[in-house]
């Protein structure tokens, strides 16, 4: 599954900082998922739980939280929840921006003007909110 | 003694590149092919450059990059394959070449982004694309100095690069100013080829001479090459071949 990829850079980034801010135990951090990618947060959970085995993250609270998507056209201005376009995408599609989110460009036009010139304001791919650490 | 406990916002770390360097721990070596302008038959010297390593036994991979041109799928006639799923994304091999595209994902759609989305789509891309052991990885850039070369310079920091131009005034201007960015970041350059030759002229040769970068040969204008596209045993019989193989001697 691609949310093993994710989790992996995830982990990898975390001890990357950690080990910069000279860190000796990681004890919580805040994982945000954006919608567009449709990561499934289950999936992404277990791949955690397998990764962060013997590595210092292993008794560290991951906490999940998903962002809703937004795309704005660039021609028009309007703004709309990418779950609006969801329904309009065949499954091979909706699994391309699953893998590489930039692929909505291709498969989504504006609502309005029907324009693929538009941008994702809210809730594109995986990022670490925070990190607490103690030292 | 009592631990100091502390929360920091690391300001929306995208974990992503943190990961690339481990995606390409395992190919040996990595050798980008870009140039000045558009044209100039880059993908092609990428594509052939594949073609003749996967030829010789060595294992290879092929990423396209050029997501607003791509044409890699295209010349080793790349159809009806997708890459597997598995803790990422398993590039499937053609003719003997473990080809990433977006072209698989797309098929004949437009893809219209723009400079950070382009950022975003190259460091996706690299982030969950599981190469394996490889031999030779290659990579097909888009030409000139945008994102995709910015981020290769930033994130593969292995890479060697190889400079493609036409014996022309105009695409060596260009390819000049490549070759200054690429100094400038201190990077590995192999050297330039010059492609599409039709006439007798020194001029490339003159240049890297000048520029003190090594002057890789000459691939003829090559007549025959459009109607081999797609047909990798046919591609490796062309003129176009046997002048790219001298090219290869030089650099491996």
């Amino acid at each position: 599954m691609h949310e093993w990829a994710l989790a992996e850079a995830v982990i990898s980034a975390i001890l990357t900082v950690a080990k910069e801010k000279g860190a000796k135990e990681i004890t919580e951090t805040k994982i945000k998922i954006g919608n567009l990618q449709q990561i499934e947060a289950d999936i992404l959970t277990t791949a955690f739980r397998e990764l962060v085995k013997n590595t210092p993250l292993e008794k560290t609270e991951i906490k999940l939280e998903v962002e809703e998507a937004y795309l704005k056209c660039k021609v028009c201005g309007i703004e709309w929840n990418f779950k609006d376009a969801m329904s309009t995408l065949r499954g091979e599609e909706s699994e391309a921006i699953h893998f590489v989110p930039e692929l909505a460009h291709a498969f989504i036009r504006c609502p309005r003007c029907g324009s693929p010139d538009f941008e994702v304001t809210r809730g594109r791919g995986i990022w670490i909110e925070y990190i607490k650490v103690s030292k | 003694m009592d631990r100091v406990h502390k929360s920091f916002k690391v300001r929306a770390l995208d974990p992503r590149s943190a990961i690339i360097n481990e995606r390409l721990k395992n190919a040996k070596r990595i050798f980008v092919v870009l140039g000045g302008k558009g044209g100039v038959g880059k993908s092609l010297i990428a594509t052939m450059f594949s073609l003749m390593l996967a030829k010789r036994g060595h294992s290879v991979g092929l990423l396209d990059l050029d997501f607003h041109g791509l044409s890699c799928h295209i010349i080793l006639g790349a159809k009806g394959m997708m890459p597997t799923e598995k803790k990422g994304i398993i590039p499937p091999e053609v003719h003997g070449i473990k080809l990433m595209s977006v072209a698989y994902y797309i098929g004949d759609e437009p893809l219209p982004l723009r400079g950070t989305e382009i950022s975003d789509a190259f460091v996706e891309l690299l982030a969950i694309t599981r190469w394996g052991r490889i031999d030779y990885l290659i990579v097909d850039a888009p030409p000139g100095m945008g994102e995709e070369v910015l981020d290769i310079i930033r994130l593969m920091k292995r890479s060697e690069f190889l400079i493609v131009t036409t014996p022309s005034s105009l695409a060596l201007k260009t390819v000049s100013r490549l070759t200054r960015l690429l100094l400038e970041a201190k990077v590995p350059i192999l050297g330039v080829v010059e492609n599409m030759r039709i006439t007798e002229t020194k001029l490339v040769e003159e240049y890297a001479k000048k520029s003190d970068i090594e002057y890789l040969g000459s691939v003829l204008f090559d007549y025959n090459l459009e109607e081999c596209l797609g047909n990798p045993k046919k591609l490796l019989e062309t003129k176009f071949a046997r002048n790219i193989k001298n090219v290869a001697r030089k650099i491996l």
